[in-house]
């Protein structure tokens, strides 16, 4: 399908390259050399022997370019690479905070703590990435000059290396996941908090921490898991407006790229690497679900 | 009985109020003693206030209510009843829950669960051993199976029976039981209730047990205190309540528990419990009560002692007529019985398909409804008779053997039944919150099978709604309501209304009276009954209550395991049952004719 929509985008990839000098036989020349003049279909069944055998083609533009690295898989592995450093540093950060304050807001249900947590969270929420995230920098850089607005890391060298770069990215990132998170985890947790075996462990004279722990946070987790799958997923296919505010090399800057220029292998193979990563998220959260409920995991009797 | 185990007073609770967090009462002064070594029944019907009662007694309110008033001493010890009683839950006074399936942490295995408990506060978190031992202690054979298995891999009354493990762990003083057995069958209810007379006995647990079935306190408890609109109106030891109740609201629930040892015509009470907020400023039992005089009604009565040992809060308790033992075996009984059965099931079979299993749910089912005639399937559950009671409506396809109405077969499904066939067979299910389509008010919701069923006119479709209404005892004002603003007993009582609206030759009745409180049972009981003399109706009756069967029914069948193991007039299959299975059955059903002190444990406690 994905494979449909890029071809059916108008323009191709010799003209975009070629730009004003193009002539209609150095691009009839050029789509020659990608293969481009060959029927859809044949591509289509030549794309996907490819991928199979781990080979997602070469990028037009990079052949066109006569760059050396021109198969795809080098030209994505590192904006690949760092788009995961991205989203497993927010999602480590998510995890915790989210419940954290999901179950202080259900404890405190209708009273000021919660009130604190929802509203704020709700008002985080609504904002779109780009001005939540502009409104950082306009604190932590403008104001404070603390943390840098742009996260260039130079070819070659780990995002790592530098992490006062990458606060604003995942503190972007985080507010946003983390408002959506927080309030899934707080009605989890109201709905156990309402179960009759939490008023046992109550009324069996176990302490509240434990009660909350054990009783309440344990039963809401599963629930919980297909949250946090969501905002993984998120934090890897939907941060190409963050990648592009803090001009952060990630796998959403590539795509961008690629759909600009009409780079249809380097579209496909970014696209289909997000959706193998998505099924691979769903597919694990279900794993845990299951190992989280012991009515699932041990069968009905 | 009592002499032996009462001892000094372990629980003292004086002018207990709990309120709304709106002001209004939902308990009010309500003074409880407990000696050690006593079980005190708590006997109240929905909107009573016992379970309200039984929580504060663990410093514990629900929320939306407050504990306004009250003093309590647990072991001469003044406790305050808020959250600051935590440490004494579970070590000094613990309480079991009315649904254990619900009321256990499903993340959490049974021994977990035990060493929780046994660790909480502070106490050294301790091993298996112990959580074991606890299950030994409630009965549990093999303890180390069941220790190692979560909630949802036990049965019901496995799973009730860890609770009571849980409750007594600690080895309180006290232990709150709600409504423990509510739920069971009669085979594991009267194991639990055997169980909780061995603890009692062998380790001097005093417990309060909480409930609105007379007839399984009967069998446990010492005294009796009976709750009406958040007040005790009677107390006193339970025998002598039982035998000779004084406050006529205990004889009334009395008179209107269905009793298989002496089957007798039930006496209804009139009118339903006045909820919390419209309690009235004189006795709140004064609307219902058949002795009321204008002093009632003037104003609250006090709690008066009568004698050294009982308590009753009325003026006129010297007036209350005893409970009359009129017995349903002498009653005049039309004699249509015997012509051409209505309805003749012959060798049905039906059974359970999934994937590629097939479980026999029930087979070679033969019996007959006659006209007039009210016929009693009796089992427990998993015993098949949902089923056939289903495959007979048609909701469930027949696997062999056939249904005839009238002599004609019926076809398997419903929706191959002409629309004659059926309105003559009406169906009213178990549950009436979900058997009622909760957009529907209830005039539209008893208006549909006439109109589809009876082709009634539209014109003439008020008129007969408002005399269905009448039929079941229903006010007119309710036609326009929604289901959910009705009662538990009201909405069954507009699915009977709806059943008849179609005026069925026969009545097919799913446990429709088990979820209801016995005064409104008794009352939906009666009305059956009227209908099956006045009308000719055919009753094909679910019920596990023996003593339901015992006041209603001409025939029983009793079904175990998917076949019928014994049958026969109802008389006679109460009286001499042939099959080891009703006698267990009989010996288990609990009954307020038989006291604590000649109840003996049928049931030795295994698993």
């Amino acid at each position: 399908m994905i494979f449909l929509a890029t071809n059916a985008l108008p323009g191709n990839v010799a003209e975009t390259v070629l730009g004003r000098n193009a002539t209609p036989e150095l691009v009839a020349k050029l789509n020659h050399q990608l293969h481009l003049d060959e029927p859809v279909l044949t591509r289509y069944g030549n794309w996907l022997i490819g991928t199979v055998r781990g080979d997602l083609g070469e990028s037009a533009v990079a052949v066109v370019q006569g760059n050396p690295e021109s198969s795809v898989t080098s030209l994505i592995g590192i904006p690949l690479r760092n788009s995961v450093v991205l989203a497993l540093i927010s999602i480590v950060c998510l995890i915790p905070i989210s419940l954290l304050l999901g179950t202080f807001a259900a404890v405190r249900a209708g009273r000021a703590g919660d009130y604190a947590v929802s509203y704020i969270s709700l008002v985080i929420g609504a904002l779109p990435e780009f001005v939540f995230g502009t409104l950082l920098i306009a604190i932590f850089f403008s104001g404070l000059g603390l943390f840098p607005p742009v996260s260039l890391i130079p070819p070659g060298t780990s995002p790592l290396a530098d992490v006062g770069e990458l606060v604003l990215p995942v503190l972007t990132l985080l507010g946003v996941s983390v408002a959506f998170c927080a309030r899934q985890v707080r009605a989890g947790v109201l709905d156990t908090l309402s179960e009759r075996y939490v008023t046992m462990a109550r009324l069996s004279g176990i302490s509240e921490v434990r009660v909350l722990w054990r009783y309440a946070l344990r039963n809401a987790l599963a629930p919980s898991v297909q949250t946090f799958a969501q905002a993984l997923q998120y934090l890897f296919g939907g941060i190409i407006v963050v990648e592009t505010l803090f001009a952060y090399p990630g796998i959403g800057q590539a795509l961008v790229q690629a759909v600009t220029l009409r780079d249809v292998s380097s579209v496909l193979a970014v696209t289909f690497v997000l959706a193998g990563v998505y099924i691979a998220i769903n597919v694990l959260a279900d794993v845990i679900v299951v190992l989280a409920v012991p009515k699932l995991r041990t069968g009905l009797r | 009985m009592n002499d032996h185990s009462i001892g000094s007073e372990v629980l003292v609770l004086r002018g207990l109020s709990v309120c709304l967090s709106t002001g209004d009462p939902v308990v009010e002064d309500v003074d409880l003693t407990l000696h050690a070594g006593e079980i005190l029944g708590v006997v109240g019907e929905s909107g009573s206030g016992k379970t309200t009662t039984a929580l504060s007694l663990l410093g514990y309110s629900t929320p939306g209510t407050f504990i306004a008033a009250g003093q309590l001493r647990i072991e001469g010890k003044a406790l305050h009843m808020d959250e600051s009683m935590r440490p004494m839950r579970g070590s000094i006074i613990s309480y079991v829950p009315q649904d254990p399936a619900q009321a256990l942490n499903p993340s959490l295995k049974v021994a977990a669960a035990l060493k929780d408990v046994l660790g909480a506060h502070g106490t050294p978190r301790p091993g298996n051993n112990a959580a074991e031992d606890a299950l030994r202690r409630v009965g549990f054979g093999q303890a180390k199976t069941v220790a190692s298995r979560f909630p949802h891999q036990i049965s019901g009354g496995q799973q009730q029976r860890v609770s009571i493990a849980l409750a007594l762990c600690r080895e309180p003083a006290v232990v709150i039981l709600d409504e423990p057995t509510t739920g069971l069958d009669v085979v594991t209810q009267a194991q639990i209730l055997a169980e909780l007379r061995r603890l009692r006995t062998e380790q001097g647990v005093a417990m309060v047990y909480v409930t609105h079935d007379l007839a399984a306190v009967s069998e446990v408890a010492d005294r009796i205190a009976v709750m009406y609109a958040g007040r005790v109106v009677e107390e006193g030891p339970a025998e002598q309540v039982l035998r000779n109740p004084r406050h006529p609201y205990t004889r009334g629930l009395l008179a209107s528990i269905p009793d298989h040892v002496r089957p007798r015509v039930l006496e209804p009470m009139p009118g339903i419990a006045v909820g919390v907020g419209e309690r009235p400023s004189g006795c709140p039992f004064a609307p219902r009560c058949p002795q009321r005089t204008d002093d009632c009604v003037a104003e609250m009565p006090t709690l008066e002692p009568i004698g050294d040992t009982r308590r009753v809060r009325c003026i006129h308790h010297r007036k209350t007529p005893p409970v009359r033992t009129f017995s349903v075996e002498t009653l005049p009984r039309p004699s249509e019985i015997g012509e051409q059965p209505l309805l003749m099931i012959g060798d049905l079979k039906a059974e359970h398909r999934s994937h590629r299993e097939v479980t026999v749910a029930a087979e070679q089912i033969s019996f007959d409804v006659n006209k007039g005639e009210c016929v009693a399937l009796v089992g427990e559950s998993g015993s098949g008779k949902t089923t056939i009671l289903r495959t007979i409506a048609g909701l469930h396809p027949i696997a062999g053997g056939r249904v005839l109405l009238d002599g004609h077969a019926l076809p398997s499904l419903v929706n191959h039944r002409s629309r004659e066939q059926r309105r003559r067979i009406q169906l009213i299910f178990q549950n009436p919150a979900a058997a009622l389509n909760p957009r529907q008010t209830v005039a539209e919701a008893i208006a549909r099978p006439a109109q589809v069923l009876r082709k009634l006119d539209r014109r003439s479709l008020p008129a007969e709604v408002a005399r269905l209404l009448e039929c079941v005892r229903l006010p007119v004002r309710l036609a326009n309501r929604y289901p959910h603003e009705l009662s538990g007993g009201e909405r069954q009582r507009v699915a009977v209304a709806r059943a008849l609206a179609a005026q069925p030759d026969i009545l097919l009745c799913d446990e429709i009276t088990s979820a209801l409180d016995v005064s409104v049972q008794a009352a939906v009981l009666q009305l059956l009954l009227d209908l099956r003399d006045d009308f000719g109706l055919g009753l094909l009756f679910i019920t596990h209550d023996l003593g339901v069967v015992a006041t209603i029914a001409d025939t029983v069948l009793v079904l175990d395991r998917g076949s019928i193991v014994d049958r026969g007039p109802t008389r006679d299959v109460l009286r001499a049952p042939t099959s080891d299975y009703t006698r267990r059955l009989l010996a288990a059903a609990p009954t307020v004719s038989r006291t604590p002190s000649s109840a003996n444990d049928p049931f030795p406690v295994s698993l």
